[in-house]
């Protein structure tokens, strides 16, 4: 075992765990609070990819761009909750799922007649694209350690709004009763506006910083958006704390699998076999997860409270 | 009563009519490739040389109009058969060509075959339809997919590597790539990773791994989308200082415009490349820059390929297809000017060819594109040809 590799994997897992929680936490709320699914929650990560290539193509700085996309995507987001989604809360869930589907298709055909086909590149600065020795002997790349520091500093961000404001308290009444909250005289489509913008926000920086490690191309909401439900499902849905908890197993235990299960199964497995099922049981491994953890708590790790009793 | 029947044949025949005369004339041409999702481009690449080809040729083969029907695979097999079915039942086209993705193709190739239409493949060259399930109305204009690898292997020889790791992704052509590879080098393998395809783009757990492992060199094969992806990471990762990087089909010119600087000076082998000094390719490569401004693929030389071959068929049976062998033996024959020079078939119907070593390059202009730095392999034939049974 190769302890500096374990670190290094380790890191990775992180990085992987706090862009999904970025993701998640969006999700989680607009699926708590408002009881919505809304599956075109990847587009807005897709788009905050594509808003932040092109303004990082007009104003030259990736900070700038950066900067740029996130009041973007947190406006896109109150339009899309205004113009399409406000008419569906009150529908049962395979409505929404239909509508946010097709809005999928919406924004994949409109950034391929926009941007064309072909993927777009964010160009990092210098500072960003290079590594740095925080472990002795295994350079980490410097931009995926911003990830890391960005995504603990969001996490605290949030859990000061969601425990120690009176917006944050309104969501978490939300999540626990949405009924009552708006009995007693809470604006509650307003709430729901501004809850759907911070979420189309926090996808938009996923997105934005995922997008010049993956490429920013159509559909790559897709793919992240599936691992994003597993994380809402096993941390509860509505919490932002098993959100936080939940993407950060499910980045570890996804990386550290990949790492290291080849090996693992070489011990006892002839390594014909076990090349070929180590990375099948590697991308299995967080289903199996949530497949037990359904079982054991279906209400999901830290399920909000008033929930799941 | 005779009266309505009459009319409604007699409109219908109206209807019918122009139809089946444009059905009659035409030469239709099916062609399944990506044209939606990251790869879409790849699918793009190859509809525009389909076209030029189709302008080469004045629009017509042996007289008759040529309808090219294209289609999108998505990237899924179970989506590239439904438009193989679509294409050889509804469409009834006399030519299944394209495919990029040899899962793709190997959903897909029973569908043309058994009712009774040829297949080109324009990319995709899984070891199963070379050797074993080689079938005689199945053609390629492309490879076999170990042979640009094994000239890989021999290269890392020459360069006196040693130590190896290998990734690529974990289907049916990443894993033919990786035999390829392991066929003809000699020192050790002392990592390999396969990774899930398509849905990994983020390639930090195995980076991490490979610069633990200390090799002399990594090898990777990550076509489409997926190789700007492990590119710009590679060099994230800062492993270019230690570990030098060999490909296969991951760095081409749909993505040199993205990658360009980090791959300048890189290595791979192919079968072809844009300065390959042959009268049809200068004409291919030449037109086809004027038209978009960009270097061909290797997937669109391998498309205007396809369409040249079947004109040589078309040309060579007068335009009259119904004699199936006929046209079988036009087509093996392969009679045109292909983009690569010589062209002929092994019987399993795959190309014997040369094979050479490319490195990134900038041109005159300033555009990234490859150049030719030595030839590998001279009337290379792929290795599973033994185990087909076809004369």
């Amino acid at each position: 075992m190769n302890w500096l590799l374990l670190l290094e994997q380790i890191l990775n897992g992180f990085q992987l765990g706090l862009l999904l929680f970025l993701l998640a936490a969006g999700l989680t709320l607009v699926f708590g609070i408002m009881d919505m699914i809304n599956l075109a929650h990847g587009s807005l990560y897709m788009m905050g990819a594509y808003f932040c290539a092109t303004f990082t193509g007009w104003t030259g700085s990736f900070l700038l761009g950066a900067l740029l996309t996130l009041p973007a995507v947190f406006l896109l987001g109150i339009l899309v909750e205004l113009v399409a989604l406000r008419t569906l809360y009150t529908r049962d869930h395979l409505d929404q799922v239909m509508a946010t589907f097709g809005l999928i298709l919406f924004f994949n055909e409109a950034t391929r007649l926009i941007w064309g086909p072909v993927g777009l590149v964010i160009p990092l600065p210098d500072f960003l694209n290079q590594t740095v020795e925080i472990i002795p002997g295994a350079p980490y790349p410097a931009f995926r350690l911003l990830i890391i520091i960005v995504g603990f500093i969001i996490a605290g961000l949030l859990y000061f709004l969601v425990t120690r404001t009176r917006l944050g308290m309104l969501i978490r009444a939300g999540a626990s009763n949405r009924e009552m909250i708006g009995a007693l005289g809470i604006n509650i489509r307003l709430l729901f506006t501004l809850v759907f913008g911070l979420g189309a926000a926090l996808a938009g920086l996923a997105g934005l910083m995922a997008g010049p490690i993956l490429s920013v191309e159509i559909g790559m909401g897709e793919s992240i958006l599936i691992l994003t439900l597993v994380v809402i499902v096993i941390g509860g849905i509505g919490s932002i704390k098993g959100a936080f908890i939940a993407a950060i197993l499910i980045g570890l235990i996804d990386t550290v699998g990949r790492s290291f299960l080849p090996e693992l199964l070489d011990l006892f497995l002839p390594s014909d076999s076990a090349a070929t099922a180590a990375p099948a049981i590697a991308s299995m491994l967080i289903y199996l997860l949530m497949a037990l953890i359904l079982a054991i708590r279906p209400q999901g790790l830290f399920p909000p409270k008033g929930v799941g009793k | 009563m005779k009266k309505t029947l009459i009319s409604m044949v007699s409109a219908l025949a109206l209807l019918g009519a122009p139809a089946l005369v444009s059905a009659a004339d035409a030469v239709k041409i099916g062609f399944v490739t990506t044209l939606s999702t990251g790869s879409g481009a790849i699918g793009e690449d190859m509809r525009n040389a389909v076209e030029l080809a189709i302008e080469h040729l004045g629009g017509k083969m042996a007289d008759r109009d040529i309808e090219v029907i294209y289609e999108d695979d998505a990237f899924k097999p179970e989506v590239g058969k439904q438009k193989t079915d679509k294409l050889v039942k509804k469409d009834n086209v006399d030519f299944v060509a394209g495919y990029i993705w040899s899962h793709v193709l190997m959903a897909s190739y029973k569908s043309a075959v058994d009712n009774g239409k040829f297949l080109i493949s324009s990319n995709a060259g899984p070891s199963a339809l070379a050797g074993k399930l080689c079938h005689p109305d199945v053609f390629s204009t492309s490879w076999q997919n170990d042979q640009t690898t094994m000239a890989m292997g021999d290269l890392l020889n020459q360069r006196g590597i040693k130590k190896l790791y290998i990734m690529a992704p974990n289907y049916a052509a990443g894993k033919n790539m990786v035999e390829g590879v392991e066929r003809t080098f000699k020192g050790e393998v002392i990592g390999k990773d396969m990774t899930k395809f398509p849905a990994q783009l983020d390639f930090s757990a195995e980076l991490a791994k490979v610069r633990a492992a200390k090799p002399d060199a990594l090898f990777v094969f990550y076509p489409g989308r997926h190789g700007v992806q492990l590119l710009t990471q590679y060099a994230q990762a800062d492993l270019a200082k230690t570990v030098p990087l060999y490909t296969a089909f991951t760095i081409d010119s749909l993505s040199l415009p993205r990658v360009g600087e980090q791959a300048l000076g890189s290595l791979m082998t192919m079968f072809w490349s844009p300065d390959l000094d042959v009268p049809a390719n200068k004409k291919f490569v030449s037109d086809f820059k004027a038209k978009h401004g960009t270097y061909p693929s290797h997937y669109a030389a391998q498309s205007y390929d396809t369409i040249m071959l079947i004109n040589s068929a078309v040309e060579k049976v007068k335009g009259d297809l119904s004699n199936r062998d006929a046209v079988r033996e036009a087509l093996k024959a392969a009679e045109f000017d292909s983009i690569r020079g010589d062209f002929k078939f092994g019987h399993n119907h795959l190309p014997i060819q040369d094979f050479y070593l490319r490195e990134v390059v900038k041109d005159e202009d300033g555009m990234y594109t490859t150049k030719i730095v030595a030839k590998v392999y001279e009337d290379h034939q792929d290795p599973y040809a033994a185990e087909c049974k076809m004369n």
